[in-house]
């Protein structure tokens, strides 16, 4: 302790005993850092969160629709029942309420601009399978206020349906209409006492009145090493799911050798679902020669 | 100092004192009973005797399943992380419906046992699908 020029004790500080203080409270600082780091290692240690062993990685999956492929109505059909009933999604029986995750339009819907009178018959008549597109920088996510949808690190466009609030401004926002909202009950029957939700699958969660719901790119389904419900089911090669970030993936091997485009890209959402177009020979084409 | 009308509202004041008390001095000392789980669904007894363990052990699981509900839907849907490996090493898949209620199926005797006596009414079930119950 200093003094005084009378010999009394002064309460003030030397250079020395500042820089002395100073040192042991930075090290006590450090040194608390270290040991509360060393306390949350403990607690993760003993129980810890991880992908499973057969979890499909990508940095940024994407899908290919060769449009080529699907010949019929049907074989889009199978894709969408395919989905749909995987994923427990309603058919409230009324296209103002409709709940979907992929679904068929035309091409003037499909690639609105595109379209002139003089396209093949086969492009006019044929239907386009649609669903999210997971788009590289999504209106969608940057709208909600909850966070409830959001991009995850593979670039999957996620919904979080426990924070759903139900306002919509996604839907308002996404320009392909990848997104529906739940205006009834799904767990609700029509007036003929028909589920909406023609066969419960008991392993998937259904969704509740007034939240919005959309493709996930079945993560449940790459989670375990799957691939989603509708590639699946489409026929061979028409539907090719893979990591745009891997130049040896067979999306990325499409995308090389085919012409394909993106619905609405002008916008500048970067979708990451692609078409190859080309005449398929599809069913519904009348014959005009 | 003369309080006008004082018998008319002191009276009053007893009889809404002895009202609102009511519930209180008319069940004292009636405990409601404490509700009673069921831990031994067909499916827990098909289990191997050491395999019939809950993810962690029992008093973690009364006083912390929320918590850790909280943790396995925050993992799963926003991280990705589906499996959850316990203090014991053992792994599971994180899902209510398909790991907790595939041994607790239930739900009227084991979920809605507690959270009614406790007056909580979490919204699980509004989407998460439950057990069928069979009759017993």
């Amino acid at each position: 302790m200093p003094y005084s020029a009378k010999g009394e004790k002064v309460m003030s500080i030397n250079r020395r005993e500042f820089l002395k203080i100073a040192g042991l409270s930075a090290a006590a600082g450090i040194g608390s850092v270290a040991i509360f780091d060393r306390l949350q290692k403990n607690a993760l240690e003993a129980s810890e969160f991880s992908a499973g062993p057969d979890a499909l990685n990508a940095k940024k999956w994407a899908m290919v629709v060769d449009v080529r492929k699907f010949k019929t109505p049907e074989d889009y059909k199978k894709c969408t029942d395919a989905c749909h009933s995987a994923h427990n999604v309603p058919d409230f029986g009324n296209p103002k309420d409709e709940v979907k995750w992929i679904w068929t339009d035309t091409f003037d819907h499909t690639f609105p601009g595109q379209e002139h009178e003089y396209l093949s018959e086969d492009i006019k008549h044929k239907n386009f399978l649609l669903l999210c597109n997971h788009c590289e920088n999504p209106p969608c996510v940057r709208v909600c206020p909850t966070k409830a949808t959001f991009k995850r690190k593979d670039g999957i466009v996620m919904q979080d349906m426990h924070r759903c609030i139900g306002c919509r401004f996604c839907m308002a926002a996404c320009p392909f209409g990848a997104r529906s909202f739940n205006y009834r009950d799904p767990r609700g029957k029509d007036a003929k006492g028909q589920p909406f939700i023609k066969e419960e699958n008991p392993e998937y969660p259904t969704r509740m009145i007034g939240v919005v719901e959309k493709c996930t790119f079945c993560t449940e389904r790459l989670a375990v090493g799957k691939l989603p419900a509708c590639v699946e089911v489409a026929p061979a090669g028409g539907l090719v799911f893979g990591d745009l970030a891997d130049l040896k993936s067979e999306v990325r091997k499409i995308l090389r050798t085919n012409y394909t485009i993106r619905r609405k890209s002008e916008l500048g959402t970067g979708p990451a679902v692609f078409y190859v177009m080309g005449d398929s020979g599809y069913s519904v084409v009348p014959e005009l020669l | 100092m003369k309080i006008y009308n004082g018998g008319k509202i002191f009276i009053g004041i007893i009889v809404f004192v002895a009202l609102f008390a009511s519930p209180f001095y008319l069940n004292r000392g009636k405990a409601v009973a404490k509700p009673e789980l069921k831990i031994d669904t067909p499916e827990i007894q098909k289990l191997p005797e050491q395999e019939r363990k809950c993810v962690e052990s029992k008093e973690f699981m009364r006083a912390e399943h929320m918590q850790l509900l909280d943790s396995w839907r925050d993992s799963v849907v926003r991280g990705g992380n589906r499996i959850y490996k316990n203090s014991h090493g053992k792994e599971f898949n994180m899902s209510i419906q398909n790991t907790c209620m595939k041994c607790h199926s239930n739900k009227k005797d084991f979920c809605d046992k507690c959270h009614n006596y406790a007056a909580v009414k979490p919204y699980c079930w509004t989407c998460h699908i439950a057990p069928k119950e069979k009759k017993s």
